[in-house]
Order: C-alpha cells, then sequence, then structure tokens
C-alpha cells in the first residue's frame, strides 16, 4: 500500500483528489476527501526517505518531479499541514469552486516545492497562480473580480518572467536544475524577479495587500499559506547567500508596519504583517548560512500556522458579523470568549512570547544577523519586531475583541472552525514549548537554545515596553504621543516614536504611493485608448480595404523586394 | 517500399509504388464523381472517403521517408527533367500529412455546419470544390515541378474562391469577400508564374531540382533575382504575409464556418510549403540576395505582423474575426522561424505549421459550434455560452491555450524553439535577443485576446431566454480529435519533433540535384 503510494507524485494525488471531488456529492464524502488528501500527502512525504522519486522525459528534458531532501521536505510538510487546517476551517463550505481550487492550490504550490527542475517548477508556479484566483472569484462580486484579475494578471506575470529566465538559463548553461544560482546574467536576475514577484518585494508587493482580504473567509486562509511560502522557498533554494536579498527583506520588515498601523480592514491589517514577516525570512535566505536557512525554514513553518491562526480568527469574526473593519467591531469577548483566546494565542506567537513559536523561529534568524555583524539590520529588524507586536499582537486583538464596546453580541464560531483554531493554537504553543520537535525536521542540524536567560529577558523587555507603550498612548487618546517621549528610557526610543513618525510617514508614503499609482493608469488608460484607437475593430488597421489599396500594398513590397534584392 | 524511386522504364509497379500520384489523384476523381453521380446524399461520403484514403496514403509516405530521402515518381514514365516529376521528401510529406488530416477530421464538421449554411441544391457541387481545393492543395506540396505548382495552385484558389462565395446565403458580404480574395489571389498567382518566367527564361527547365541545379551559378543574373522578388511577393500573399494579408480577415469570417476550417489549418500552410521550397531549395540562402532578403524584408514584417495582428485580436468583438487576425499573427511566427535561417528556427517553423493547424481549425470549429447554435459569432451574442455548451466551449478553452503557446499544449513546444532559435542567433548579433524578447511579448498578447474570449463564454451572463443545446455530436468528435491532439502532442514531444527536424534538415540541405536522383534512389 504504502509502496503504491511512493509512486505518485505528491502533487498528483492532490489533482486527482481535485477531479475526484467534481463528482462526489457536497458533503461528508467530500469533507473527507478535503481532509484526507493533506493527511495521505503528509505521510507519503513522511515515510518516504530523502531523494529523487520520479523522472519524466518531458521534450527531451529530464524533469525531477520528486526532490525531496531536508530544506523542501519541511516546506511540503507545513504546505500538507496547512491545506489540512485551511479544509478543516471550511468544513461548513457548500461550494466546488473553492473546494476544488484550494486541493488543486495546495497541490500546485506542493509540486513547485519537490520540483527538481525548474520547468516542472514553471508548470507548478503557474498552477499556484491560476488554482488560487478562483478563491478570490468565488466571492462573485464586482470588486472581487477585478481583484481577481488584477492578482492573475501579476502571478501570470511573474511565470511568464520565469520560463523567459529559464529559457535564457538553459541557453547559458545547458541546465534546467534547480539549485543554487548566482546573481548576474540577465538570465538569473529575471529568475530572481519572478520569485521576487511572487514573495511581494517591496513595490512588488501590491497584488498582495489588493487581493488577500479580498478573497472568501476560507480563501484568505488557505492563501495565506502557499504562495508567498514557496517564494520564500524558491529564493532559499535558488539564491540563499545573495546578499541584496538582506537588504531587499529589511525594507519588506519595515515599510508594511506604517501601512499597517493606519490601516482599519483588519484583513488588510494582516496582509501587511504578512508583507513584515516574509521580510524576516527573506533577511534569513540573504544571509544564507546554516543558521539563517533554519530560520528561515522554521519562521515559514510557525508563520504559516500563526498567521492562518490570525485570519482564521478574524475570519470567524467575520462569518458571526459580516465586517472586518476595526472601526466596527470590539467587544466581542463577551459572546466569543474561544475565538478571542484562540486569536491572543495567534497574538502571542506573531509576536515572538516566549512560550509561543514565534519566539523559538525569530530568534533564529535574528541570531543568525546578529552572528554575521549586521548590526544595522539587527536593530532594524528589532524595530520590526516592535512593530509586529503593536499592529498584529496588539491592534488585531484588541480591536476586535476588547476596546470599546460595539453592542453586537454575535454567536461563537462553529464548532469546525473552533477546533481549526483550536489545532492550529495547540500547534503554536507545542512548536514554543518543546521546539526540539521542529528543530529536528529543519534543513540543518540545529545547535540552539531558544530559551535562554538573555534571550527571554531580551525579548520580554522589548515586548513589555512596547505593550506599555501602546497602553500609555492608548490612555491618552487623542494626545499626541511625542510628550511622552522624552520620559521613555533611551533604548526604546525607536519603539516610543512610532506613533508619531508612523502616522506622518504612512501619510507620506501613501500618498506618493496614490500618485504613482494614478500615473501609471492614466498612462495606462492613454495608452490603451490610443490602441484601441489605431488597431481597435474600427481603426484603418481592421477595416476592410478596397481592392486597389490591397494591390498598392503587394506592388510596394515587390518594389521593396527588388531594391534590396539588387542593392544591397 | 524504399527503393520505388526511379524505377527502369516498362517495370511493372504496384499499387503502393504510384502513392505519390494517387495522394492527389484520389481527390481529384472524387471531384467530377461526385459531380457526375449528383446526389447529395453521396457527395459528402464520397468526398469523406477520398479524404480518409489521402490521409492513409500521405502517413504511408510521410513513415516512408521519415529517416531522409525521397521518392520520386515521374508521371507517365516520361523521366524528369522533361517529364512532371513528384518528389516526396520529409518536408512534404510532413505537409501533405497535415493537410490529409485535416481534411479528413473537417469533413464531419462540415457535415451538419453545410446543412445549416448552404442551400440544399448546392450540396454537391459545394463538395466537389471542397474536394478541387484539397487537390489543390496536395498537388502543390506533392509535386517537384514548377510550374505544376502554379497549375495545383490556380486549382485550389479557383475553388477557394468559390467556397467563400458560399457563404452568401447567409451573409451577403461573403460575395464581396470572395471577390477581393479573388483579385489579390489572382495577382499573387500571376506574380508566381511571372517569376517562374523568369526562372525560366534564365535557365530553360522547370523541374525543380533541375532549377536548383542550374542557378546554383547564377548569382549574380538579374533575371534570376527579380524572379526571386515575384516569387516570394506571389506566394507571400497567399500566405497572408503582412501587409499583403488583407483579404484573409474578409474571407474567413464570411466563408461558411466549415469553409474556414478548413482553409485557416491548410491553405496558407500549403503556400508557406512552397515559399520554403523556393526559398531553400530552388534558391538558396547562400545567395546574398535571398539572404538579405529575409533578414531586412521578412523578419521585420513577421515581427510586425506578430504584434500589431495581436493588438488588432485582441480589441475584436468577432471571434471568427478574431481568429483571422491572430492567424495573420501566428503566420508571423512561421515566417520568423524561416526568416532566423538556422536549423532550430526551420524547426519551429515547421512544428508550428502543424500546431497552428490543429489549434486553429479546432477554435474556428468551435466558432462554427456557436454559430449553429446561436447564430452569429459576435461576442455580444455568444455571452456566457460555454455554461450552456460546455463540451463545446472546453474544446475552445485548450485550442486557445495552445495558441497562447501554455506549456502541456502542441503550441508551446514550436514557440519555445522558436525563441530557443532566435537565441542560438544573438551569440553573433544581439539584436537577435530583442527578436526573442518578442516572441514573448506577442504572445502575451495572446493571452490577452485568448483571455477575453474565455471571459464571454464563461464569466459574462448568459441570456437565460433562449435555450441554447450541446453542438451535435458530429462537431463535438471532430473538436475533441484536434483538442485532444494538441494536448497529446503538448505532451509527447518526440514523435512531431523529429518528423519537423528531418523536415528542416531536408531543406537546409539545399535540393538533392538532379544528377544526385540518378544515383541515389530512394531513401537512405
Amino acid at each position: 500500500m504504502l509502496d503504491l503510494l511512493h509512486q505518485i507524485p505528491t502533487a498528483f494525488l492532490f489533482f486527482s483528489s481535485a477531479f475526484i471531488l467534481l463528482f462526489l456529492p457536497q458533503g461528508l464524502a467530500r469533507n473527507f476527501v478535503l481532509l484526507g488528501t493533506p493527511i495521505i500527502a503528509a505521510i507519503q512525504i513522511w515515510t518516504l526517505g530523502m531523494g529523487d522519486f520520479s523522472q519524466i522525459s518531458f521534450f527531451g528534458f529530464e524533469l525531477e518531479l520528486m526532490r525531496l531532501d531536508s530544506l523542501s521536505r519541511i516546506f511540503v510538510l507545513i504546505f500538507c499541514l496547512a491545506a489540512f487546517l485551511g479544509n478543516l476551517f471550511a468544513w461548513h463550505l457548500r461550494d466546488t469552486i473553492q473546494q476544488v481550487s484550494a486541493l488543486a492550490y495546495a497541490g500546485s504550490a506542493i509540486g513547485a516545492a519537490l520540483s527538481g527542475d525548474m520547468i516542472a517548477l514553471f508548470f507548478y508556479w503557474e498552477g499556484t497562480a491560476i488554482a488560487s484566483v478562483f478563491l478570490i472569484w468565488a466571492r462573485r462580486t464586482e470588486g472581487s473580480y477585478w481583484t481577481g484579475m488584477r492578482y492573475l494578471i501579476i502571478q501570470i506575470m511573474s511565470g511568464v518572467i520565469l520560463i523567459t529566465g529559464v529559457a535564457l538559463y538553459y541557453y547559458d548553461t545547458g541546465s534546467i536544475t534547480f539549485e543554487l544560482m548566482e546573481l548576474g546574467s540577465i538570465a538569473t536576475w529575471l529568475i530572481f524577479i519572478s520569485f521576487g514577484m511572487k514573495c511581494a518585494f517591496p513595490l512588488l508587493h501590491n497584488w498582495l495587500q489588493d487581493s488577500y482580504p479580498a478573497a472568501t473567509i476560507t480563501g484568505t486562509v488557505i492563501l495565506s499559506a502557499f504562495t508567498t511560502k514557496l517564494a520564500v522557498y524558491a529564493l532559499a533554494r535558488g539564491f540563499a547567500g545573495t546578499e541584496i536579498l538582506i537588504y531587499i527583506g529589511t525594507v519588506m520588515a519595515l515599510f508594511p508596519i506604517f501601512f499597517a498601523e493606519i490601516e482599519n480592514d483588519l484583513r488588510r491589517v494582516l496582509a501587511y504583517s504578512l508583507n513584515n514577516q516574509l521580510g524576516f525570512m527573506v533577511v534569513g535566505v540573504g544571509i544564507g548560512t546554516e543558521l539563517a536557512l533554519n530560520g528561515t525554514a522554521s519562521h515559514a513553518f510557525a508563520h504559516i500556522l500563526y498567521k492562518a491562526l490570525l485570519f482564521m480568527s478574524v475570519g470567524a469574526v467575520m462569518y458571526r458579523t459580516g465586517t472586518s473593519k476595526a472601526s466596527e467591531l470590539g467587544g466581542l469577548y463577551r459572546t466569543m470568549p474561544k475565538t478571542a483566546i484562540f486569536c491572543l494565542i495567534g497574538a502571542a506567537s506573531i509576536s515572538a512570547f516566549p512560550l509561543f513559536s514565534g519566539f523559538i523561529t525569530k530568534s533564529l534568524t535574528l541570531s543568525a544577523v546578529a552572528h554575521e555583524h549586521y548590526t544595522y539590520i539587527w536593530l532594524a529588524l528589532v524595530f520590526a519586531s516592535a512593530g509586529v507586536l503593536s499592529h498584529s499582537g496588539i491592534k488585531i486583538p484588541f480591536f476586535t475583541f476588547f476596546a470599546h464596546d460595539s453592542g453586537r453580541r454575535p454567536k461563537e464560531a462553529p464548532l469546525h472552525m473552533l477546533l481549526a483554531m483550536g489545532i492550529t493554537a495547540f500547534l503554536c504553543i507545542f512548536i514554543g514549548i518543546f521546539p526540539n520537535y521542529l528543530y529536528s525536521i529543519l534543513p540543518y542540524d540545529v545547535n540552539y537554545k531558544p530559551y535562554t536567560m538573555e534571550h527571554i529577558a531580551g525579548q520580554l523587555q522589548l515586548l513589555l515596553f512596547a505593550l506599555l507603550a501602546f497602553a500609555i498612548i492608548y490612555r491618552r487618546g487623542l494626545h499626541p504621543p511625542e510628550i511622552r517621549a522624552v520620559n521613555l528610557d533611551t533604548d526604546i526610543i525607536y519603539r516610543k516614536l512610532i506613533p508619531s513618525i508612523v502616522l506622518y510617514v504612512s501619510f507620506v508614503l501613501t500618498a506618493c504611493f496614490k500618485l504613482i499609482n494614478i500615473f501609471l493608469v492614466s498612462i495606462f488608460e492613454s495608452l490603451l485608448s490610443r490602441f484601441h484607437h489605431s488597431h481597435g475593430p474600427d481603426s484603418p488597421r481592421a477595416a476592410s480595404w478596397p481592392a486597389g489599396a490591397m494591390v498598392i500594398s503587394i506592388a510596394s513590397l515587390l518594389g521593396l523586394a527588388l531594391f534590396v534584392i539588387f542593392f544591397s | 517500399m524504399a527503393n520505388i524511386a526511379h524505377v527502369a522504364e516498362h517495370t511493372t509497379r504496384s499499387l503502393i509504388d504510384h502513392l505519390p500520384l494517387l495522394q492527389v489523384l484520389v481527390p481529384f476523381c472524387a471531384a467530377p464523381i461526385i459531380v457526375l453521380i449528383g446526389s447529395r446524399r453521396l457527395a459528402w461520403p464520397l468526398a469523406f472517403i477520398s479524404s480518409v484514403i489521402s490521409l492513409i496514403i500521405s502517413i504511408i509516405l510521410m513513415l516512408s521517408v521519415r529517416e531522409g530521402g525521397y521518392i520520386t515518381y515521374s508521371l507517365g514514365g516520361w523521366a524528369p527533367p522533361l517529364g512532371i516529376e513528384y518528389r516526396i521528401d520529409a518536408t512534404n510529406a510532413f505537409v501533405l500529412t497535415l493537410i490529409s488530416m485535416i481534411g479528413a477530421v473537417v469533413l464531419p464538421f462540415a457535415y451538419t455546419s453545410v446543412k445549416d449554411e448552404i442551400r440544399t441544391r448546392d450540396h454537391s457541387l459545394f463538395y466537389a470544390c471542397w474536394m478541387l481545393c484539397f487537390t489543390g492543395l496536395l498537388g502543390m506540396v506533392a509535386t517537384g515541378d514548377a510550374f505544376n505548382v502554379f497549375v495545383f495552385l490556380e486549382i485550389s484558389s479557383l475553388s477557394t474562391y468559390v467556397l467563400v462565395a458560399q457563404g452568401a446565403s447567409k451573409d451577403r458580404r461573403a460575395l464581396t469577400a470572395a471577390y477581393d480574395y479573388l483579385i489579390m489571389g489572382t495577382i499573387g498567382a500571376t506574380f508566381f508564374v511571372i517569376g517562374l518566367g523568369m526562372l525560366y527564361m534564365a535557365t530553360g527547365t522547370l523541374n525543380m531540382a533541375d532549377l536548383a541545379d542550374r542557378i546554383s551559378d547564377q548569382g549574380a543574373n538579374r533575371t534570376v533575382r527579380s524572379g526571386f522578388a515575384f516569387i516570394i511577393v506571389g506566394m507571400g500573399l497567399k500566405v497572408a504575409m503582412f501587409p499583403l494579408h488583407l483579404w484573409l480577415p474578409k474571407a474567413y469570417t464570411f466563408a461558411p464556418s466549415a469553409v474556414t476550417v478548413f482553409l485557416s489549418a491548410t491553405a496558407t500552410k500549403a503556400a508557406l510549403y512552397v515559399l520554403m521550397r523556393f526559398v531553400f531549395s530552388v534558391y538558396h540562402p547562400d545567395f546574398a540576395f535571398a539572404k538579405n532578403t529575409l533578414e531586412i524584408i521578412f523578419l521585420p514584417l513577421a515581427i510586425i505582423a506578430m504584434f500589431s495582428a495581436s493588438i488588432v485580436a485582441a480589441f475584436q468583438i468577432n471571434f471568427k474575426k478574431m481568429l483571422a487576425y491572430s492567424s495573420i499573427a501566428q503566420v508571423g511566427y512561421m515566417l520568423l522561424g524561416i526568416a532566423i535561417l538556422n536549423e532550430t528556427g526551420l524547426t519551429a517553423s515547421l512544428l508550428h505549421m502543424f500546431n497552428h493547424g490543429f489549434a486553429k481549425a479546432l477554435l474556428f470549429m468551435g466558432a462554427g459550434a456557436l454559430v449553429l447554435r446561436t447564430g452569429s459569432s459576435f461576442y455580444l451574442q455568444i455571452s456566457g455560452v460555454g455554461r450552456k455548451m460546455p463540451i463545446t466551449a472546453g474544446a475552445i478553452v485548450i485550442g486557445g491555450l495552445s495558441l497562447i503557446g501554455v506549456p502541456g499544449t502542441a503550441g508551446f513546444l514550436s514557440k519555445w524553439l522558436l525563441i530557443q532559435a532566435a537565441l542560438e542567433r544573438s551569440s553573433d548579433n544581439s539584436l537577435y535577443l530583442l527578436v526573442a524578447l518578442s516572441v514573448v511579448l506577442s504572445s502575451l498578447l495572446a493571452v490577452i485576446y485568448v483571455w477575453r474570449l474565455f471571459e464571454v463564454l464563461f464569466l459574462r451572463e448568459p441570456d437565460l431566454s433562449i435555450p441554447i443545446s450541446e453542438a451535435p455530436v458530429m462537431m463535438i468528435i471532430p473538436m475533441w480529435i484536434l483538442a485532444g491532439s494538441c494536448v497529446w502532442f503538448g505532451f509527447s514531444t518526440d514523435l512531431l519533433y523529429d518528423f519537423a527536424n528531418q523536415a528542416a534538415l531536408n531543406l537546409l540541405g539545399g535540393s538533392m540535384g538532379m544528377s544526385d536522383s540518378v544515383l541515389n534512389l530512394g531513401t537512405n
């Protein structure tokens, strides 16, 4: 039985399940397939040793469909886990499109992570794009249609850039193996940019905040797990130790903080914080040491869990109240206590409180940065950690479940959602308390103790001061918080300054951003109308010409041909 | 089979030795038989049977020359160069197979479509014309005699004009479309025959291999050179090379659906083959003027066609017209493959001929099925039809993906090869990097126009008040045969690639010459 299972590439398991789903009636049978597939896949991966397992020949190329090594294994496992949790959370769903695309999407992401060559990678890369867009469209609103379209265009473009890069790379080196590359040729730059688009590098990131909050409640949970983490995996595989990634990652970790602070839609806040978390992973990839790559992999693992948990809790609230706007929520802990607790666990994990999963993974990356003596980067990341606490750790649970009472009294989330959140929350804590289980499946051997006195003290110091700052600012209400800044200790000035600088910087950034956006949109529109004028159905190019005019074109071409033939 | 080539006179020949002739003769005889019998019921079966026989013959021929070499057949026992010679090598066997495959697959589709779109009393004449057109296209490709090419070209063209004009019972504009095509086509054919006349003047022969031998040292001869200009412009018109494409959108839009399917997949391809034959086998790119013409005229025009026609297609609001413009763009890719002037490029071009023939026939069939059910091919009328005719629409999706060149469909391979070909040239001329880039960018335009179609078919709300049923089985089966081949050839790539590559090598090898043919008999 197990032998037979080992023969099938994991991605195909998912695809065939997605196909079978079409023929099953809604209800238990479907849910069984939806939950069973990731479990079977995880068992397959777990029992399969390391190595290359499935080759097919395609157009003269040998494609590696199952390259299982320590780096791909951890990503595949967490993808399976995320697919399981996401589908459990979506137990109530009776929408064929979402169910099929969730499985196909997970399958593509897993297939991509297992691809040993860049052509198979490209197939799956586009697969994730196509499968996932239906999770956005499934909301079936005008807005989500256009959002999905924008998302699709960017994702497909990333694939097109990838295959162009691969073609050039093949031309340069004669190899399509997906392995460590060096930036330097056009080929590798194109591949790098394509990864960067999926990874939401700064300025390439808009699709993320645009699309994730626009998806369905359950769709967002699924979306948050795969695409960007796949990109992180691809970077870790292809560009580990590329120094520019350290700076890109730092910017990624920093800039979303400002946007997240002022954003009202909580799902969008989470999308920004997703961006910020990716920054940490990208920095880890950029450092490229064993410690750093371990940090990236484990961070991705933990991050998928707690980010899914946060999206689930906000999703559950949205499921019950119909909104995810901070200004319309508040005081929900009275009637949704369990959801509130799970949300707090997610918040504690993302903020890296000791005993929660974020703590044992983020410290790996930070230590790696410190170890390589990137002092400023380290400082920036610490600052970003505080930012995470502020917008994800405090803002999300606080404005949803506490703060002012919105007067809403929704029911507690349905059982399957609670179950999904419960399992995720349990995993967050479990990983936090027993880090060795996670450490044992990391790409490299771990010789790291997260629970040392200085780690705990340092982290608590940071967190508690940030909490304190938040409490003070919140209590002071409208008062401009700069006044208090003088009184705070010097080593947390950067955190104290958040509210004022944040507001100012974010205002300026938003304005610039909008301007650039308007500028680009207007250029695009004028280009489109010009093309429509010259190439549209009513233009001369598409009109039917009188025979005389056609004959002139023949005569002139003949003249040209004779000219070239005689005079060149 | 291998050595049927040159057989001494008075030797008895078996039926199989006559295959090169039978390839053309079977449909040629079918045409008058259909007319003489005059029965509407028997017209279609006769046409279908002779198409299937042609298909079988072409496959046998293709298999026997796949390793290289060629089969010659002298008509009436008169030895070439005096007699007319049919010469089958990998290149034209490949194109013959494409044409006869399409012929055999389209006819079942035509059965229903023709009943719907053409007056019943014209049916037997219609199929007779169809067979003549089919004969002409096969003859143009099979023959090794330059003047014979012209004869068959005229046979196919004249019958094509009639076929296009048959659309008039549905839309009178088919008449002007056919008229324009007639004027243009005649000018093209005239140019071609003028070119042949010049060659004849300079050499005194019309056999292609003999021509190649005799002009090989006449590169400076102005008559030979002007002949080249006339031939490529004349054939360029038939190929619908930009800017000689103006006849094509109208003809394809207003012709009966079945005719459009057939023509789009075969007519331009046969003309393209003749163009290749003349550029590579009769003339040769070793002539500086031929090389310059390809690089200075063909290459830029091909790229312009790829973009300009694609943009027009992206803005179109009529399914058939959109496909017509996309054909012009796709012809651009094939010409580009020729103009890149290396083995990979030529392979890509031949492969694209095949892949595009399949995808375009499939898409035009889809359009025909939609026309049958909704009465129109305007986007407005076919909005949301994908939900009511899912089987037809599913086939259209596969055709569209192959047209874009999505990996996993046949269209991917040829575009990939084309990019490879341009990159190979870029090592000595970096401008070819731009050429490679333009293939990628113009494919993005294909994404836009195909996507628009998908959007119309699936994402728009259907008009629920009109009941629309799925297309008839006679249409669905040919569509899915083509859709299946698009996917099959997308994954099982070696078969087609090997044939196309052998065909390209043949072309690049130049003419095998008359003298060779006596020494090197048949295949080996």
